[in-house]
């Protein structure tokens, strides 16, 4: 298997606070990658320097061995790698095929963008299959603000893949959503990984993780603790002391270094 | 395809192509030409900051440049006072993009209350430059080559000049809001960081969008100064501008392409007409102030978008039906 993304060294400082402390996290191409840990480990903040939002203060990204780091959120998108966040954004006051259309990938400046219809029949195809994909169609014609919070989290998911991205970045996809919904998610990541494409998930839910993912990293305070399958990962006591709090920081600290 | 509401278009654009045959009085005409001009600057303004959610609040900045080109080019040029004249209308327009360009490569860097703050700052800058500048004729302003055409005639072509400029940037205005680019700008509008990370330029586009805005509100105020034939920095750098524009789209419907014109339609000629029949520049105020406090409470996303939710109601009816039927993909809460 070859490392389609890989963030090497990568720190963070938000003032006095390090978010990311010299993290490393290798995702193969075609896995399905975890990535855990306690609340304020740096989860969500390695995302946002892998997909542009956050500017590393050490460290590289890179992306089927291309140097990617501090690229601009519409460059690293355009790259092939899309990404959902934790918060579900969505554009709330255009219809759901209209956030679809956004996502529809061209290499033309915004003269070129002015001259042509905000979509042709085949994209409308396009995003219409996408929409399917993901079970609402129905809703297409429908202002995206109506629509709720697990309908929400669908679009997102939808209007990432009618880029068709080689991988793509969850951000706590089963966050706030019901069992069914959450089964539903995961069924699709599984359709999708059997096509070929790339994940990267943050998510709390251990089942989910544990069910879904093919490798698990944990992280804590910043930096990556075990990476691993997940059966090993779940029965390792470093894992254990991060999210219950273990009793001897500094033996975490040496082990995870050494 | 032709819909009914195409009629409607056609309907206004008839009675405004017909208004001077019919209405011939100069004292009507005057504020049928000024009411057009407002028409078009406040369409051209929401073509931008409608569609992205950028409010400026500086856009006299281009009527400024736009009147002072029309007044120093026709001086400069020893121009023949005429029609001849209407030739620097579109150069106006050009003039008021250059200008736009820096501004908006300044400006757009900041986002939602800080450009508004931003837009101000330039707009003071262009007056106080305006007042203090030689070539501009300071404080006394400029005077233009004094066009003789007869009282019940002169009004005439401006209006139909005016009436250009509201046709063409209310296709201009359509067309934007139909391509790819006003897609963007109204993605923008949502959520700019996101329209970012599924690949919009958004800085090309903010830029593009803030710079095409100009062109037409620099033409209207090359207009503007020929039909006065007097400018004064005050005038045409003038706050009142700056946030007139922005009510009037406001009023209408933010971000509707009817909006716009309907509220430069109320505001402007309601406002001419009180001014002119009671010779008093101050009673409008009262009219707008209960105008607006009706809008506000009433329909306060706009006149245009109040009538249109009405007539969506059956649309609302079925966004309940699908969430009925997917109700398996409701807003849960259950996490474990």
């Amino acid at each position: 298997m070859t490392t389609l993304l890989k963030a090497q060294g990568i720190s963070r400082s938000f003032g006095g606070l390090k978010a990311l402390n010299d993290c490393n996290l290798e995702v193969e191409k075609g896995s399905i990658t975890g990535l855990i840990g306690p609340n304020g480990s740096g989860k969500t903040t390695l995302f946002n320097v892998i997909t542009g939002y956050v500017k590393p203060d050490a460290g590289t990204v890179t992306f089927e061995d291309d140097d990617i780091t501090g690229f601009e959120p519409d460059k690293v998108f355009a790259r092939g790698i899309g990404r959902t966040f934790q918060l579900t954004r969505i554009f709330g006051r255009m219809t759901v095929l209209e956030n679809m259309l956004v996502a529809i990938q061209h290499d033309e400046g915004w003269l070129k963008g002015l001259a042509r219809s905000k979509s042709s029949k085949v994209e409308v195809d396009n995003a219409m299959e996408w929409l399917d994909f993901v079970g609402i169609t129905r809703l297409a014609e429908l202002d995206a603000g109506s629509l709720s919070y697990g309908q929400r989290k669908l679009l997102e998911l939808a209007y990432v893949l009618v880029a068709s991205p080689d991988v793509i970045l969850l951000d706590e996809p089963a966050g706030g959503v019901n069992l069914t919904l959450i089964n539903q998610i995961a069924d699709k990541i599984r359709t999708l990984n059997a096509q070929g494409k790339t994940f990267l998930i943050v998510e709390h839910n251990m089942e989910f993780v544990m069910n879904l993912c093919d490798s698990v990293t944990v992280m804590n305070q910043g930096s990556n603790l075990v990476t691993g399958k997940p059966a090993d990962v779940r029965s390792n006591p470093l894992v254990l002391d991060a999210y219950l709090g273990g009793d001897d920081d500094e033996e975490i600290e040496v082990v995870a270094h050494g | 395809m032709f819909e009914k509401k195409n009629l409607w278009w056609l309907l206004g654009a008839a009675v405004l192509a017909v208004f001077p045959l019919i209405v011939t009085n100069p004292a009507d005409t005057s504020i049928a030409v000024f009411t057009l001009l407002f028409m078009a600057c406040a369409t051209s303004w929401n073509m931008f900051s409608g569609y992205s959610g950028y409010i400026a609040l500086g856009s006299s900045v281009f009527y400024g440049c736009g009147a002072y080109t029309m007044a120093l080019v026709s001086i400069h040029a020893h121009m023949a006072p005429g029609a001849a004249m209407f030739w620097l209308v579109p150069l106006a327009g050009l003039v008021a993009m250059l200008v736009a360009l820096p501004i908006g490569w300044m400006a757009l860097r900041v986002r939602r209350h800080t450009f508004v703050v931003i837009t101000i700052a330039i707009f003071f800058i262009f007056q106080l430059a305006a007042i203090n500048f030689n070539f501009t004729g300071g404080t006394s302003g400029l005077a233009l080559p004094f066009i003789q055409w007869g009282f019940s005639y002169y009004n005439v072509p401006f209006y139909y000049v005016a009436l250009g400029l509201v046709i063409f940037i209310t296709f201009v205005s359509a067309g934007v809001r139909r391509s790819r680019f006003g897609l963007q700008l109204l993605a923008i509008r949502d959520d700019e960081d996101r329209a970012l990370g599924l690949g919009v330029k958004v800085t090309a586009v903010k830029i593009a969008g803030f710079t095409m805005s100009a062109f037409t509100i620099g033409m209207a105020g090359a207009v503007y100064a020929m039909f006065v034939g007097q400018i004064y920095p005050q005038f045409v750098f003038d706050p009142v501008f700056d946030i007139s524009v922005a009510l009037m789209a406001f009023l209408g419907g933010l971000g509707t392409l009817a909006g716009p014109l309907l509220g430069a339609l109320i505001l402007e000629s309601s406002q001419q007409y009180l001014t002119v029949s009671f010779s008093n520049g101050s009673l409008y105020l009262i009219l707008f102030g209960s105008l607006f406090l009706i809008v506000i409470m009433f329909m306060p996303r706009g006149i245009v978008p109040f009538f249109t939710d009405r007539t969506k109601r059956s649309a609302a009816l079925k966004v309940a039906e699908a969430n009925n039927q997917l109700a398996g993909a409701g807003a849960g809460s259950a996490q474990s």
